[in-house]
């Protein structure tokens, strides 16, 4: 055990610095450390360009998408150098969010399944940054239940081989900023749910493609509805057989579990620096034996998910397959910053209900409150992450499922029930 | 970077686990918990035999010389098992004492016998109700004579030598005692976990010598207590690792309303949580490990961090697996309560859960916030 760098890791640390600290947007900084849940903190300047800056110039020096191959514009790097970079890269990694979807979850799935002919020409341009790419799984009536969803795929009568969309996915994240999009659809509803899907990818401004932005519990927009209206698809974009879009949607759902699930925050070091200056009853927030005890909870919380990490990334190191406790991520970070939360507010007595620029570090708790359901429910739920581990990890049978043989169209749904 | 034990590490583990199977099933646990026997002295001894005892002692005072790393890996072990030997008392609390604070003299006494299980030491820190603190301590060190009373002491009443804290003139101080020697008493205690058994120790001008300079022993005992925290941490987490075990395994064999009870989400969940605890506490003990084999700056944080995340697993764990086995569980018979006595005993043992919460985050308001962000 060491938690030293090596002589290496060391060299390419001060390399790494060296080209931040020649070629990062200094001016930016101040802005973006106020960055929260949802917000990149940015207001002298537009956060879609200002990310698609960065982007590139990490992309022309060669640190962009740093655990793609270089053939597809990435950096080829190992998993303790992407560890170094992150940590090194700091607050300018926030500028790169419209980007982490694409880079973490579509741009994979397209280098498994697409064309040589089709990498060449969709992931150099998704690594600089010229692209942004979108999501479109969930629907109305599909969430956790992603296998039955209804957004038809049929193949047009007129022989070209396309394919005519018709439905609606939700809670798309970005996609009135995307360029192109990652689309299941079904295409044979008399086979049970998860033998009937396909998978496609399609740009965004292709005609009846209509976004329309969600407004939250939170009040922020950053998840959209998208309709599909008689939109053509040429065959050429779809991604693995048809009916085999199951199959396909594994390979980016995996994706996303380890891209969201990696190096969250739970917002402890922003607690813990409010509780040393908060004053409880003429004190620091910190001289309390109760703020205590609740605060180190939260600690070994986010330290063992600290540490769970350093574990995955010892064993990528030594060329060995991480094993199954990164699955513990966004279950952990989720529900801690929540209740990080509603401490954080407890703390700030009644005044705790107000949220503007003077609440403490500029309201982040209060944002934290409102933004942390929405992080127990995307990307896999609570309740879903636990069934994964339950069964995955720990081998423990599956749910009696009574939708498994039966053919799509006869499977009750919300409305079908009287 | 690389937060994991060696191959080495590893192999050691198995060797022991193998050892422990054999050597220490739950009938062997029982035998103490029925009062038949105060601990396992045979495998007391099989530990020594095998080096378990003396793994982070050096050479030259009878020990293996491998290092606290090992000893980690050997502790995980014990606790997996919940093996009724005085080995956190004689090897985590005692012998780490003498190492860090011990004259020559002491050292080349006792260290050898502690490593063989010739002897077995016992830390006499504790005076009754409450939260220990250094105003509490009463009991008295004059004219190299001690008196007063200590309690509750884990494995007091096997103990050859203890180790006290003691007030002299205006400090405390720690000193050591040859309990065989006479004058004093000892009178056992009924205890949550009798597989582990406490005694009060009364002292009535006991002869003892000094362990350490005077005045020192609040210092002394609290960075012996930092060094013990990780290892009785990985205790609790072999503890907390066995019980969900457990708890999957009769999750598998049970059925009811026509199926395996671990196919219900209540069950799935809530077992799904007791493997994110044990998790999170792994990760946190490995951190601990690294600070204590390598005398870390961060160790008072890192003590802290695998004290505080193991104590919540092993007690969520082992309540929860009693839980999943419904009124099974709560049979004598089935040995889920030997988990859930020691889980609540360990919890205790060198200071309470809210204790070592306090102190974790005063450690890190006094400027080692990085450890944890």
């Amino acid at each position: 055990m060491d938690f030293n760098d090596t002589p290496q890791e060391a060299a390419f640390r001060k390399e790494v610095r060296a080209w931040l600290d020649a070629n990062a947007p200094k001016h930016l900084e101040p802005e973006l450390k106020r960055a929260s849940f949802g917000s990149s903190g940015l207001t002298s300047e537009d956060p879609i360009e200002a990310g698609k800056k960065w982007q590139k110039k990490k992309a022309e020096a060669g640190w962009a998408v740093l655990h793609w191959p270089k053939e597809y514009g990435g950096g080829a790097r190992t998993p303790i150098e992407r560890v170094i970079w992150g940590q090194e890269e700091g607050v300018y990694g926030v500028l790169s969010g419209p980007f982490t979807i694409g880079h973490g979850m579509c741009g994979p799935t397209v280098m498994a399944w697409a064309n040589e002919e089709w990498k060449e020409k969709l992931l150099p341009p998704l690594a600089s940054g010229e692209d942004i790419w979108c999501q479109l799984f969930s629907e109305p009536a599909s969430g956790s239940d992603l296998a039955g969803l209804r957004t038809r795929a049929v193949k047009a009568d007129d022989g070209s081989g396309d394919w005519i969309i018709n439905g609606q996915k939700i809670w798309t994240s970005g996609a009135q900023n995307s360029d192109w999009g990652l689309l299941i659809t079904r295409t044979d509803p008399d086979v049970p749910k998860h033998k009937g899907l396909t998978m496609f990818f399609l740009r965004m401004d292709s005609p009846g493609v209509k976004v329309v932005p969600i407004k939250q519990a939170n009040g922020a927009s950053g998840f959209n509805e998208v309709y599909f209206d008689n939109v053509r698809i040429p065959d050429d974009q779809r991604l693995g057989a048809v009916g085999e879009g199951w199959k396909v949607s594994l390979t980016t759902l995996m994706n996303e579990r380890l891209s969201i699930g990696s190096g969250m925050s739970t917002g402890f070091p922003e607690l813990f620096r409010f509780c040393m200056e908060a004053d409880v009853d003429g004190e620091p927030a910190v001289a309390d034996s109760g703020v205590r005890s609740k605060l180190a909870q939260f600690a070994v919380k986010q330290s063992g998910l600290k540490y769970t990490g350093m574990r995955a990334i010892s064993a990528l190191s030594k060329g060995e397959t991480p094993g199954p406790e990164n699955s513990i991520g966004k279950l952990v970070a989720g529900a801690t910053m929540q209740e990080l939360a509603m401490f954080a507010l407890d703390l700030q007595g009644e005044s705790g209900v107000v949220w503007d620029e003077d609440s403490p570090q500029n309201g982040r708790f209060q944002a934290m409150l409102m933004r942390s359901p929405a992080t127990r429910i995307e990307g896999g739920s609570d309740e879903i992450l636990r069934n994964i581990i339950g069964e995955r990890v720990l081998g423990l049978p599956g749910d009696i499922r009574v939708d498994k043989d039966v053919a799509f169209k006869d499977i009750p749904t919300s409305g079908s029930r009287k | 970077m690389n937060l994991d034990f060696s191959e080495e590490q590893n192999q050691l583990r198995d060797q022991v686990r193998r050892f422990l199977e054999e050597r220490c099933p739950p009938k062997a646990v029982r035998q103490v918990l029925e009062g038949e026997t105060d601990y396992d002295a045979g495998l007391y001894k099989g530990l020594a035999e095998l080096g378990v005892l003396g793994a982070a002692i050096p050479e030259e005072y009878g020990g293996v010389g491998l290092g606290h790393l090992e000893l980690c890996v050997l502790t995980e072990e014990l606790g997996r098992v919940l093996a009724p030997v005085p080995v956190a008392s004689s090897v985590y609390l005692v012998a780490e004492a003498l190492m860090q604070a011990g004259s020559e003299d002491q050292k080349s006494e006792w260290l050898p016998q502690l490593a063989a299980g010739d002897a077995i030491g016992c830390w006499a820190i504790n005076e009754g109700s409450g939260r220990m603190r250094e105003e509490k301590v009463s009991v008295r060190f004059e004219n190299g004579k001690l008196t007063g009373k200590k309690s509750p002491v884990a494995d007091g009443a096997i103990a050859d030598i203890a180790i006290v804290a003691a007030r002299e003139g205006d400090g405390i101080s720690l000193v050591m005692v040859d309990l065989s020697a006479g004058g004093v008493t000892r009178e056992a205690l009924d205890s949550v976990d009798p597989t582990r058994a406490q005694t009060r120790l009364v002292f009535d001008g006991t002869a003892a010598t000094r362990l350490g300079g005077a005045g020192d022993g609040w210092h002394i005992a609290s960075q012996v207590l930092d060094r013990a925290a990780i290892l009785i941490a990985f205790e609790q987490l072999g503890g907390a690792d066995r019980a969900l075990e457990m708890a999957r395994a009769y999750a598998l064999e049970r059925m009811a309303f026509g199926r395996q009870i671990g196919s219900f989400q209540a069950i799935k969940h809530m077992l799904a949580d007791m493997y994110v605890s044990a998790t999170l506490a792994r990760s946190n003990c490995f951190y601990g490990a690294w600070a204590l084999s390598s005398s870390a700056a961060e160790l008072p944080v890192a003590a802290a961090t695998a004290r505080v995340s193991a104590t919540t697993a092993f007690q969520h764990c082992a309540k929860n697996n009693i839980q999943t086995h419904g009124g099974m569980g709560f049979t004598w018979e089935y040995d889920c309560h030997l988990y859930y006595r020691r889980s609540n005993a360990l919890a205790l043992a060198l200071g309470s859960l809210s204790t070592w919460e306090s102190l974790l985050i005063e450690r890190m308001s006094a400027g080692n916030v990085e450890a944890a962000a």
